[in-house]
C-alpha cells in the first residue's frame, strides 16, 4: 500500500504525481462506502483498481473530478486540492480529466458526429469546422468506428457505445483518464477489444489512468499497478503478476472469487 | 409521529433551498455567455410548434362548449346578443391563459422532467458536467426560456382559435355573420383585457420550463425515478399554475381596476 507523500510534483517528469488521494472517507447514510482511502498516480501510468461491485471503487473517481465530495481526507489533481478549486477552475480541471463512464453516457439525443463535437466547440470553444471534422474523423478511426459517424446512440451496440465514450473522452486529449466500469456488460471477445483499446490510447495519448473494474482480464492487460478493494477498504497493491501468485488469503480468494 | 413529522418537514424545507439554488443557477447562467442559440431555437420548435395543434384543438373545443353552456342562461336574461363577449372578456383574461398553461405542463413539464431524469439516470448529465461543458446553460437555460416565450404564443393562438370554436358553437342555433360576431368580440376588449393575460403566461411559461428541468435534474438514479420526475413535474406545475393566476387576478384587479 502506497504511503502518503507530501509533495504534488516531482522534478522527474515521469514520476511526477497527478493523483494525489490521501486517507479519504465517505459515507451514504450508515453505508461507509470508503475508509481511509489513500493512492497516487503518477503520469504516464496505468492503475487498476480491482474490487467486487459496490465496494466504492466509483466513488473514489467521483471524488477525483469533484461530482463527490469526501467527508474527509484529501484530493488533489496536478496540486489542487479538489474541493478547495472555484467553479472556473474546476472545470479547467475537468478540460484534462477524461472520465468514461461505465454505460458510454452518450447523449442519446445526438448523432456519434455531434456527441464529439460537443466537447470542442462547448469546452475547447472550436469554431473552425475542417479542424473540427478532422479531430473528430481522427479520433473515430482511432476506435475503429468511423463509419458510424452519422448513427444515433441506439443504433450502437455497447460495446460501439463505449467506444464512441471513449472517444468523446479522448478528443480532448485529456492528461488523466478515468475508466469506470469500461468492461462491464460486454462479451469476452469485445471486453478483450475493449481493454486492448485503452492500452492502445495510453501510449498514443501519453494518459495517466485509473481503470475501475471487476474484470480480471481488464486488470491483466491495462493495469502497470493494480490496488485490489475490499469493504471500502485498500488491501493489497503490486503488479497483476505479484497479486496473482500472492500468499495472502483475502487477496487470492478475491482472485478466485472474480476469474 | 412528532419525528416522522420533523424529518418530513426538514425534507420539505430541504427541497426549497434546493430548488432556490436552481433558480439562482439559472440566473446566473443566462448572463455567463455562451447561450446556445441553436438548441434553444429547437426547444422553441419542440415546445411550441408541437404543441400548437393540442392547444388548438383544445381552445376550440373549450370555446364551443363555453357558448353552448352559456347560451341557455344568457337566453333565459334576454342577454343572448352578450354571447360574444362574455366568450372574449372570459376567454382572454382567464380560460385560454390557463388551458393554454395546463396542457402545456401535462405535455412539456412532463417531457422535460423526464428527459431530464433520463439523462441523469444514464450519467448523461454527469458526463456533460465532468466534461467541463455546461449542462445548467445547455439543458436548463434553453428550455426554460423556451418555455417562457412559447407557452404565451400558443395561449395567443388558443384565444384567437378558441373564439373561432365560439363562433362555430353560436352558428348551431342562431346565424351571425363572421365579420359582426368578430367586431363584437373585439370591441368588448381593452388593452388591459390582454396585457395581464399575456404577462402571466410568461411566468405560466416559465414555471413548466423550470419544474420540468428541477424535477429531472434532481432525480433519483433508477428508471423508476423517470416516471416520477415526469408525473411530479405535471403535478406540481399545474399547481404553480394555480397559484401564479390566483396572484396575477388579485394584482391586475388592484393595478387596473381599483
Amino acid at each position: 500500500m502506497q504511503k502518503p507523500e507530501n509533495h504534488s510534483h516531482i522534478s522527474d517528469a515521469a514520476n511526477e504525481v497527478v493523483v494525489d488521494i490521501q486517507h479519504i472517507s465517505k459515507t451514504f447514510g450508515d453505508n461507509e462506502v470508503l475508509k481511509d482511502i489513500s493512492l497516487q498516480v503518477h503520469r504516464g501510468e496505468n492503475v487498476v483498481v480491482l474490487g467486487k461491485s459496490g465496494q466504492g471503487k466509483s466513488v473514489t473517481i467521483q471524488c477525483i473530478v469533484g461530482l463527490l465530495h469526501p467527508d474527509s481526507g484529501s484530493v488533489k489533481v496536478f496540486g489542487d486540492e479538489v474541493a478547495n478549486l472555484s467553479d472556473k477552475k474546476l472545470k479547467e480541471l475537468r478540460t484534462k480529466v477524461g472520465f468514461l463512464f461505465q454505460s458510454g453516457a452518450l447523449y442519446d439525443s445526438m448523432t456519434v458526429r455531434e456527441n464529439l463535437e460537443f466537447p470542442l466547440t462547448r469546452v475547447l470553444k472550436m469554431k473552425d469546422k475542417q479542424e473540427i471534422d478532422n479531430r473528430v474523423q481522427e479520433v473515430l478511426e482511432g476506435v475503429g468506428l468511423i463509419d458510424a459517424i452519422d448513427k444515433m446512440p441506439s443504433d450502437l451496440s455497447g460495446g460501439m457505445r463505449k467506444r464512441v465514450g471513449l472517444a468523446r473522452t479522448l478528443i480532448v486529449k485529456p492528461e488523466i483518464m478515468l475508466y469506470d466500469e469500461p468492461t462491464t456488460g460486454l462479451d469476452p471477445i469485445t471486453s478483450r477489444e475493449i481493454s486492448q483499446l485503452i492500452l492502445n490510447m495510453q501510449k498514443k495519448y501519453k494518459t495517466a489512468s485509473i481503470i475501475i473494474t471487476h474484470d480480471m482480464e481488464c486488470a491483466k492487460i491495462t493495469g502497470d499497478r493494480v490496488v485490489i478493494m475490499n469493504e471500502g477498504e485498500y488491501i493489497a497493491e503490486g503488479t497483476f503478476d505479484e497479486l496473482e501468485s500472492s500468499d495472502d488469503e483475502l487477496v487470492s480468494s478475491f482472485f478466485n472469487q472474480t476469474v | 409521529m412528532a419525528e416522522q413529522a420533523l424529518t418530513g418537514y426538514r425534507k420539505w424545507m430541504e427541497g426549497v433551498g434546493e430548488q432556490g439554488v436552481f433558480f439562482a443557477r439559472f440566473f446566473r447562467n443566462i448572463f455567463t455567455g455562451g447561450f446556445e442559440w441553436n438548441e434553444f431555437v429547437r426547444q422553441c420548435y419542440e415546445i411550441g410548434y408541437k404543441s400548437f395543434m393540442l392547444v388548438g384543438l383544445t381552445s376550440f373545443i373549450m370555446g364551443l362548449v363555453l357558448i353552448l353552456q352559456l347560451r341557455p342562461s344568457m337566453v333565459e336574461m334576454g342577454a343572448e346578443s352578450m354571447l360574444p363577449k362574455t366568450l372574449a372578456v372570459s376567454f382572454i383574461r382567464e380560460m385560454g391563459p390557463v388551458i393554454t398553461a395546463i396542457i402545456c405542463a401535462g405535455k412539456i413539464a412532463s417531457s422535460i422532467g423526464a428527459e431530464l431524469g433520463s439523462m441523469k439516470v444514464t450519467e448523461q448529465i454527469d458526463a456533460m458536467e465532468v466534461s467541463g461543458a455546461n449542462p445548467m446553460q445547455y439543458l436548463v437555460v434553453t428550455r426554460i426560456l423556451a418555455t417562457s416565450l412559447m407557452v404565451p404564443l400558443l395561449a395567443l393562438m388558443g384565444d384567437v382559435i378558441g373564439l373561432f370554436g365560439g363562433y362555430l358553437a353560436l352558428n348551431f342555433t342562431d346565424a351571425i355573420s363572421f365579420p359582426l360576431y368578430f367586431r363584437k368580440c373585439i370591441s368588448s376588449l381593452e388593452f388591459i383585457d390582454f396585457l395581464p393575460a399575456l404577462v402571466k403566461t410568461v411566468f405560466f411559461g416559465f414555471a413548466i420550463g423550470f419544474v420540468g428541468c428541477y424535477k429531472g435534474f434532481h432525480s433519483d438514479k433508477g428508471t423508476e425515478s423517470v416516471g416520477l420526475a415526469a408525473n411530479s413535474a405535471v403535478v406540481t406545475a399545474s399547481l404553480w399554475i394555480f397559484v401564479i393566476d390566483a396572484f396575477a387576478v388579485q394584482l391586475t384587479n388592484i393595478l387596473f381596476y381599483n
